[in-house]
């Protein structure tokens, strides 16, 4: 009798503490996911009185225009187009760098885990994913700023962001490509397919999702990187397609907005903006992955 | 076993790791238009066996492969790879449909991958041929061109046969090619394997005694990388010689 009673409370303690583990659980991922909600709110709240066509239409305006027109009340007039014009155009640069090298890296990895030059090609990278993005900027600023294009440059920039892009593409591809089955590879040999074409014609298109995600996650990362750009593509007023010349970014010319009293306003706009451009990423990449996932 | 073999396999070894060899000095022949039982328990070497006649072991380095074997009097060692497997398709454990292809574009496969360009009137036929071969057509002819990977996993196994008699080879390896299929899924494969049989020659790995004795007409049986004895599956199985397969075909291991 005494025993089953002991038993008894011994499980009511159990469920107490069950009960109890379960709660903090939940209030640490509440508070995980406050944040961003915060953060997209407040973003939404004193940004988007901004956001309207000559946003994206328009070079950002000058402090003495911004003056003017805080000072009648109305919204500040110009945009943010020479910054999205200079992201898009390092981002792709970037893309067309560092997708092929690090998809080529990816594979070569993969397909030669074994090797001792494959694991440390595998540490460089991860190594080199851990390098301060700061750092990334100063090389980038001594190779191409210093030896190439002799001044800032939205191709120093470019440099740089492929730098920092190499290790998520090369990852990505690598892990995608654990996730083919090997009888699928087996099953290519075995019609007599040569090397090469099984990994354009087989693992490649197999695997599609998987790199696709990688890369839009990687470009979503590198879309807000401010201070490798400040050494490299220096930022512009004006809208620039030149390679060899300075070119401005979105995170530039937030730097740019905040640092000027007159243009605060432009700050909540310009990172909703990015926010939401970068949220969108995300969520197109998980779309991605479900649709396309064979394996 | 008979005077015209397709196969003969002649004094094969197969070494995973120096020293250690999963099939040893394996010496026979394949009758034509047959089907051709590999049994034994598990690690026989019974698939490495089969793995050696396409010469898959290539894609791994470590793998060392001494004998020979000759297709129809040439050693498949001196043939262009692709040729081979071209001769020689197979069939695997577990069906693998390319899962980025859809019905069609994997029968057609080995001609897609291999850059062999059809007319699509020839495509159309070698596909039709293939899915009635294997007795899938009528259940996918209006589905073509939906990915393989949505099918049941017998059809799936149909339609990888189907891969590999699109290449119309004379030889079919099948390791093991219902192990992973339910009994109805099975018995569909068993019968289709007994129609394929007039048009090709089937090598069919297996470690299930009864589905070697109701659908092959030779069995070879292997032990410890060793081909113990081999022979009409009827002798095999009722006359056993030597007393290792008496024991196994009796449940006494394995």
């Amino acid at each position: 009798m005494t025993k089953e009673i002991f038993l008894n409370e011994n499980i009511r303690q159990r469920n107490r503490k069950n009960k109890r583990f379960r709660w903090l659980v939940i209030a640490g991922s509440v508070i995980t996911i406050i944040p961003i909600f915060l953060i997209v709110a407040n973003l939404a709240v004193k940004g988007v009185r901004q956001i309207n066509i000559s946003f994206f239409t328009e070079t950002a305006p000058d402090t003495f225009q911004a003056m003017i027109a805080t000072s009648n009340g109305e919204i500040i007039p110009g945009g943010i187009a020479n910054g999205l014009m200079g992201s898009l155009l390092m981002v792709i640069i970037a893309s067309l760098m560092s997708i092929p090298v690090g998809m080529m890296t990816g594979i070569y990895i993969y397909e030669n885990s074994t090797s001792r030059y494959a694991s440390f090609v595998r540490s460089i990278s991860e190594i080199l994913q851990g390098v301060p993005s700061i750092i990334l900027g100063i090389i980038a600023y001594l190779w191409i700023v210093k030896g190439v294009t002799r001044g800032y440059s939205a191709f120093a920039g470019s440099v740089a962001l492929t730098i920092m892009m190499l290790p998520l593409i090369i990852r990505s591809t690598e892990e995608t490509m654990k996730m083919i089955p090997l009888p699928i590879r087996e099953a290519a040999f075995a019609l007599g397919v040569p090397y090469y074409k099984m990994i354009i014609k087989v693992l490649i298109p197999c695997s599609f999702s998987g790199l696709a995600t990688g890369i839009l996650l990687a470009l979503s990362r590198i879309l807000g990187e401010t201070a490798p750009l400040m050494l490299t593509a220096l930022g512009s007023p004006a809208i620039s397609l030149d390679i060899a010349k300075p070119v401005s970014a979105v995170p530039l010319l937030i730097w740019d907005f905040y640092n000027d009293p007159n243009m605060v306003n432009l700050v909540w706009s310009a990172s909703l903006f990015l926010m939401i451009f970068v949220l969108s990423l995300n969520l197109l990449s998980r779309s991605l992955a479900a649709k396309h996932k064979y394996i | 076993m008979t005077d015209n073999p397709i196969l003969e396999i002649d004094n094969l070894s197969v070494a995973y790791e120096t020293g250690r060899s999963a099939v040893k000095n394996v010496s026979a022949s394949i009758v034509r238009n047959a089907i051709t039982a590999i049994m034994g328990p598990s690690g026989c070497g019974k698939s490495t066996l089969l793995r050696a006649v396409n010469r898959m072991h290539e894609l791994y380095p470590s793998i060392k492969t001494t004998g020979d074997i000759r297709l129809d009097g040439e050693s498949i060692f001196s043939m262009p790879v692709i040729e081979l497997r071209r001769r020689i398709g197979m069939v695997f454990q577990r069906p693998n449909p390319f899962p980025n292809m859809t019905i069609y574009e994997n029968v057609v496969a080995g001609y897609t991958l291999n850059d062999i360009r059809l007319k699509k009137t020839q495509r159309d036929d070698i596909v039709e041929k293939a899915l009635h071969s294997v007795t899938l057509w009528d259940e996918v002819k209006d589905s073509l061109f939906r990915k393989g990977t949505f099918l049941s996993g017998g059809q799936q196994q149909r339609l990888c046969i189907a891969r590999a008699i699109a290449f119309n080879p004379e030889i079919l390896l099948l390791d093991e090619p219902t192990s992973a299929l339910d009994p109805v899924a099975t018995a569909k494969v068993e019968d289709l394997l007994g129609e394929l049989k007039k048009e090709y020659t089937l090598l069919l790995v297996t470690h299930n005694m009864s589905q070697a004795a109701r659908i092959s007409d030779d069995s070879m049986f292997m032990y410890l990388g060793e081909l113990v004895e081999s022979g009409k599956t009827e002798t095999l199985f009722t006359n056993p010689h030597d007393q290792r397969t008496e024991a196994y075909l009796t449940g006494k291991f394995g």
